[in-house]
């Protein structure tokens, strides 16, 4: 291989504390390493990115005239950032650096610090083989489209969106469901404030309805992405409302003068708890205050549908609700799905969570006996705009008059469906905050007797603590142990006709049976059903529990592997309302230094073709993705619009004549890496 | 190739090259790290943007330089950061495999796997099990052999070649022999 | 389709009813059974509770005979039975300790256990192997209007739930309704029936038994169905002392097996309903579909 002339390596091995001193004799990586051909320099040093780390390695470029730099440390997706533009102000092409992963690939790791010296040492030989042959390259700027894409309309999506709307930014807030508001809509009250859920959320959402730099599209979902940052392209579905929005004034005329003179289906948005009609509107402060028509059940569809899925009109229906919306015109039955395609800069993720189904844990009988009840349908039950008028009435048994029951006696069992190897591991984190705040509203409403059944307390959270102690004042029953079940089966004769909760009090250490008249079940909250797919077409990862992945958990949290996606709220894991507020504004944030920046830098490990070596065989064609290679007729050659390549090296690996280079991964480079890792001596043995 | 022989140096520990694509697998190598989970030293990683990346060459290259195994991670199927590279690798490996196996280099030697971002677990699974594997297989040593080999080849042609000078001159052959040496040079 | 067979020693006494209906039953389906030769006693679950290792071998010796048929299905009726090879097998495969010592055991009367028989419970190969649709085709007498309480017992889905759910059951529950009768939906299912309690502290013990009685009773059950020899013991056999101490709660309990005799249409001397204490009566077959009565 033919090697540069002149040339001139700094080696610095990190410390990092002990993190990497414990594990790697650091000095003697430093002394090796000051051994090899090229090395003018070899040193150790306690922290490589502390400012004084920095500088060294700036002051040692002016000094000792190096021109290539490596440092082994911690992982390159941490810190090469950083010592690129440490290079970069000692006046040296920054990639001109190369970084040796001997913390998280090493020292942390491995036990045995023989073998783990020796792998260290490896690593820098590589890196040093490799460096030498590295070119300066530049950094491509791409402007960036200033728009943003808000992907989820709860309180996380409209907090994004206002934010970026208020700095100036056109927002798209595209939402699934056909208002938006998310879970938080759904609730009475928030803890630990108790402040009314609808007082402090509506406003918002109206904010978003008329504020000039949100196009808001409900009832429509992203259904494919193309591009990178600074330039996605995004087709959004606009699913048929068969409501003119524009034309919709939210009078809801059609609704009242609809044919089915009372609700009669399925109310969602209640969790089932009440009905509507087939022409509806979710809630009342729905936003945007459009209608909407369900062609499942309004008898102006037919029953079949067409092969493609799409409702086949029957003109069955006396359509009353045409009649009512009169010259505005805005039902319209032939109105089908739409598909928008907009331009963004970048997208932020705001797509929630679901809550755990109770059926998938029998034992605590949520939809066997009727009186056991998820939290979400409590929050339902306690609104004064729910289905029951904020009344709390049991869904079986009646009082001697006739009238619905109201329970005398109330447990709610706390980690349902979290902290459980045979559900879910995680602690969904809000579970005991909102079944005490459910504590306090249910005995504000009933004066029952309320027993919480929890594992541990967890209050971690401004005035949760405080919460806690005033619902132990107001006499709040709180039993320390894992409920076993839930059932009907009766000891004594009081247990008759009741719920018998069966738990093992582990502060008191007896079994216990506490009959009740409700039970209420604190559902921990769950990756969405369709998390999968969301994340693929962002391009985004998983944790293997199913949450969107932050980039780094501690320094990146808004951020993703993909740039110029975002992400907020409860998609990358469980959390409360200010949390999640927190994280939108730091999403926003995030992307607005990236659109007020103006441009992204794009790492130029972009691919090119050597124009002489080129066989024209077109067989790199295919393999492009970004559709980035093209053929030039006239010469038979491939030519790479670089502006489109992403730089993942495939056609590279393909390339029948070698014709391709890849920079800062071109072969040569890679196999000085190959042959470095593997010259010396073989690894010892590890001790017997 | 029968390496696991008597021959095996009493401190031998199997050398074995990594392959992992930047996105998922060298950032679930990373996760394993922050995670503390522990596991054999005897894996070199070397980074590449994609699995896509890997040229067979690699991987040939890091066999004949005394590597006794090579590791390639990339994306689960569907999760590739640049669509469908893991596919090409996929295609390019299967070839591979095929080629190895006619070079007699045993199956566990070489192996693929899709690691995403999230399964730092299974990073360390997959280089213990490997580890453990190519130990029982015992060294690869193909700088050793292609050495013996060409020392083979070297004095099988000398002995041919005096073989012909005892016999006289040979009709059909009337070029002169080329020095052996030169062609092993 | 053919298993290996382990009676156990409550199919041959107090259970026998088991026994003398389920292998009828399963011989109508095509099922055929291997008896084990020189079977012996599985240990049951007290003798686990004294001494692992002899207990563990003393099941796996009948591991060690199911393997020798060839068969590598087993099949193992009585509750006590299934639970107690099942976990012999499961702690053979996981803890080699135990794997030596049993080992060493069988060897010494020649006997060896590789523990890959599978156990199995006939609800799960009557819902898995056979199928309900099978069955229902060989129902001729459907037993509509019977109202039957499935009781599974603690045994078969505690620790192992290898067919059926833990807390919820339901492979019982979807026999009977292939046989036509209604299910009573109770919460009881795997609740304890007293196990040898009823015997030894009959305070605790029979309580079980009587609160499984009253709520069957109460949610409207005709007759609970049983899998296990004593659970059904228990249920059928302490009904006076039951009644001098809460109250009478008389209701027959008679194996799953036996139901199913009775909706294939076979003869008395395989439905063995005589053997109940507390007798049951099966309802009269109703008159076929149009028939109006006089």
């Amino acid at each position: 291989m033919n090697r540069p002339n002149d040339i001139r390596i700094g080696f610095y091995v990190c410390h990092c504390g002990h993190n990497i001193a414990a594990m790697v004799d650091c000095p003697a990586v430093a002394q090796y390493v000051g051994t090899l051909p090229g090395v003018v320099l070899s040193r150790d040093y306690k922290y490589m990115c502390s400012d004084p780390g920095q500088e060294l390695i700036r002051q040692d470029i002016r000094e000792f005239g190096l021109n290539r730099v490596v440092v082994a440390s911690c992982s390159p997706l941490l810190h090469e950032q950083t010592f690129r533009s440490a290079v970069e102000a000692a006046g040296l092409n920054p990639f001109y650096f190369h970084m040796v992963n001997i913390r998280e690939h090493n020292s942390w790791v491995h036990t045995d610090r023989i073998r783990a010296t020796e792998k260290a040492r490896a690593l820098a030989r590589a890196a040093i083989e490799r460096v030498v042959h590295h070119k300066p390259l530049e950094i491509v700027k791409v402007p960036i489209h200033p728009d943003v894409l808000v992907v989820g309309g709860g309180i996380a999506g409209i907090h994004a969106a206002l934010t970026l709307a208020n700095a100036g930014k056109k927002v798209y807030l595209v939402e699934r469901e056909p208002s938006i508001g998310g879970h938080m809509a759904k609730f009475d009250k928030t803890f630990p404030t108790l402040d009314c859920a609808a007082c402090i959320l509506t406003p918002k959402m109206s904010e978003v309805g008329s504020h000039p730099n949100i196009t808001l599209w409900s009832y429509s979902e992203v259904v494919k992405v193309d591009g990178f940052v600074g330039n996605y392209t995004v087709q959004v579905k606009r699913k048929a409302r068969y409501i003119h929005e524009d034309l919709c004034t939210g009078c809801q005329d059609c609704i009242a003068h609809c044919v089915y003179k009372e609700p009669k289906f399925e109310d969602l948005f209640n969790e089932g708890l009440g009905k509507r009609k087939p022409v509806y509107i979710p809630f009342p402060q729905a936003t945007p205050q459009v209608v909407l028509i369900d062609p499942e059940v309004c008898l102006n569809f037919k029953r079949n549908k067409n092969p493609d899925g799409t409702p086949i009109v029957s003109d069955k229906c006396k359509k009353t609700c045409v009649e009512a919306c009169g010259e505005k015109r805005a039902i319209d039955f032939t109105q089908k799905d739409e598909i928008r395609e907009i331009k963004v800069g970048t997208i932020l993720v705001c797509t929630g969570f679901k809550t755990f189904d109770a059926r998938r844990v029998p034992a605590y009988g949520y939809g066997i006996y009727p009186n056991v009840y998820t939290a979400l349908e409590v929050e339902r039950l306690v609104n004064a705009s729910g289905p029951t008028g904020g009344e709390v009435l049991l869904r079986e048994g009646k009082n001697p008059d006739g009238t619905p029951r109201k329970p005398r006696s109330i447990g709610i069992i706390h980690c349902v469906g979290s902290r459980d190897k045979k559900t879910n591991l995680w602690c969904s984190r809000v579970c005991c905050m909102y079944s005490m705040k459910l504590a306090h509203l249910l005995k504000e409403h009933t004066g029952a007797e309320i027993y919480n059944f929890y594992i541990d307390i967890r209050t971690p959270g401004k005035g949760y603590e405080e919460f806690y102690n005033k619902l132990l004042e107001e006499g709040t029953h709180f039993i320390r142990g894992r409920v076993g079940e839930v059932t009907d089966w009766a000891m004594t004769p009081e247990e008759e006709g009741k719920l018998v909760i069966r738990v093992e009090d582990t502060l008191a250490g007896v079994v216990r049976r506490i009959p009740v008249d409700m039970v209420v079940l604190a559902t921990g909250l769950e990756p969405q059903a369709d998390a999968p797919e969301v994340r693929r077409l962002f391009n985004m990862s998983c944790g293997g529990d199913g949450w969107f992945l932050e980039r780094h958990p501690k320094l990146a949290p808004v951020n993703t592997f993909t740039d110029g996606v975002f992400l907020a709220g409860c998609c990358q894991g469980p959390k409360d309302i200010p949390d999640t507020v927190a994280q939108a504004g730091a999403a926003a944030a995030e992307a607005l230094a990236l659109i007020d920046r103006g441009y992204v830098e794009q790492e130029p490990n972009t691919a090119y073709i050597l124009e002489q070596e080129c066989s024209g065989c077109k067989s790199c064609l295919p393999l492009c993705p970004y559709t980035a290679i093209l053929f030039d007729e006239g010469r038979q050659k491939a030519y790479i619009n670089e502006a489109l390549c992403k730089g993942c090296g495939t056609c590279v690996g393909s390339c029948p004549s070698g014709s391709i280079v890849q920079k800062l991964f071109e072969d040569q480079e890679i196999f000085s890496e190959i042959a470095g890792v593997l010259a010396g001596e073989p690894a010892p043995a590890e001790p017997s | 190739m029968n390496t696991a022989s008597a021959s095996v140096p009493r401190d031998w520990s199997p050398r074995i090259v990594a392959f992992f694509c930047n996105w998922c697998t060298y950032t679930a190598a990373d996760l394993a790290g922050v995670s503390r989970l522990k596991y054999a030293p005897n894996v070199r990683i070397i980074r590449l943007m994609c699995s896509g990346r890997v040229d067979p060459q690699f991987v040939l290259d890091a066999l004949s330089r005394g590597a006794d195994g090579v590791l390639i991670g990339g994306c689960h199927p569907g999760d590739c950061h640049y669509v469908e590279g893991n596919y090409k690798m996929l295609r390019r490996y299967q070839l591979l495999k095929r080629m190895l196996a006619d070079l007699g280099i045993e199956e566990p030697r070489v192996r693929l796997e899709w690691i995403s971002a999230a399964e730092g677990e299974k990073v360390q699974r997959v280089i213990n099990e490997m580890t453990e594997q190519i130990k029982a297989l015992g060294p690869l040593a193909l700088p050793q052999k292609f050495a013996e080999w060409d020392r083979e080849v070297i004095a099988l042609a000398r002995e041919l070649r005096a073989r012909d000078a005892a016999a006289g001159p040979c009709p059909d052959r009337a070029a002169p022999a080329q020095p052996v040496e030169a062609l092993h040079a | 389709m053919k298993y290996a067979y382990f009676p156990g020693c409550s199919l041959k006494g107090t259970g026998r009813a088991y026994e003398e209906s389920l292998v009828p039953v399963l011989r109508h389906l095509g099922v055929e059974l291997q008896e084990l030769e020189d079977w012996n006693c599985c240990g049951a679950t007290a003798y686990m509770a004294v001494d692992e290792g002899k207990a563990c071998a003393a099941a796996a010796r009948n591991l060690a005979l199911a393997e020798q048929t060839g068969l590598r299905q087993m099949l193992a009726p009585c509750s006590a039975c299934y639970l107690v090879l099942n976990k012999a097998q499961h702690y053979l495969n996981e803890y080699p300790a135990m794997r030596q010592v049993v080992g060493r055991a069988l060897q010494s009367v020649g006997l060896q256990c590789n523990g890959d028989t599978v156990v199995r419970h006939p609800l799960d190969v009557l819902v898995n192997d056979i199928g309900l649709e099978a069955i229902r085709q060989k129902v001729t007498h459907p037993l509509h209007g019977l109202k039957v309480a499935p009781y599974y017992g603690c045994q078969i889905v505690r620790p192992y739930a290898t067919f059926d759910d833990q807390a919820n059951p339901t492979s019982m529950d979807r026999l009977l309704e292939a046989l036509g009768a209604t299910v009573v939906r109770w919460p009881l299912k795997t609740k304890c029936c007293g196990g040898s309690l009823t015997g030894t502290l009959p305070e605790a013990g029979l309580r079980l038994s009587y609160i499984l009685l009253k709520e069957a009773r109460k949610r409207g059950a005709d007759v609970i169905a049983t899998v296990c020899p004593l659970c059904q013991f228990n249920l059928d056999s302490y009904h006076p002392q039951i009644a001098a101490r809460w109250e009478p709660v008389r209701l027959p309990t008679v194996y799953f097996s036996q139901l199913m005799g009775l909706a294939f249409g076979l003869p008395a001397e395989q439905t063995v309903l005589h053997r109940g204490m507390v007798r049951f009566h099966p309802p009269p077959v109703p008159a076929p579909a149009g028939a109006e009565k006089p």
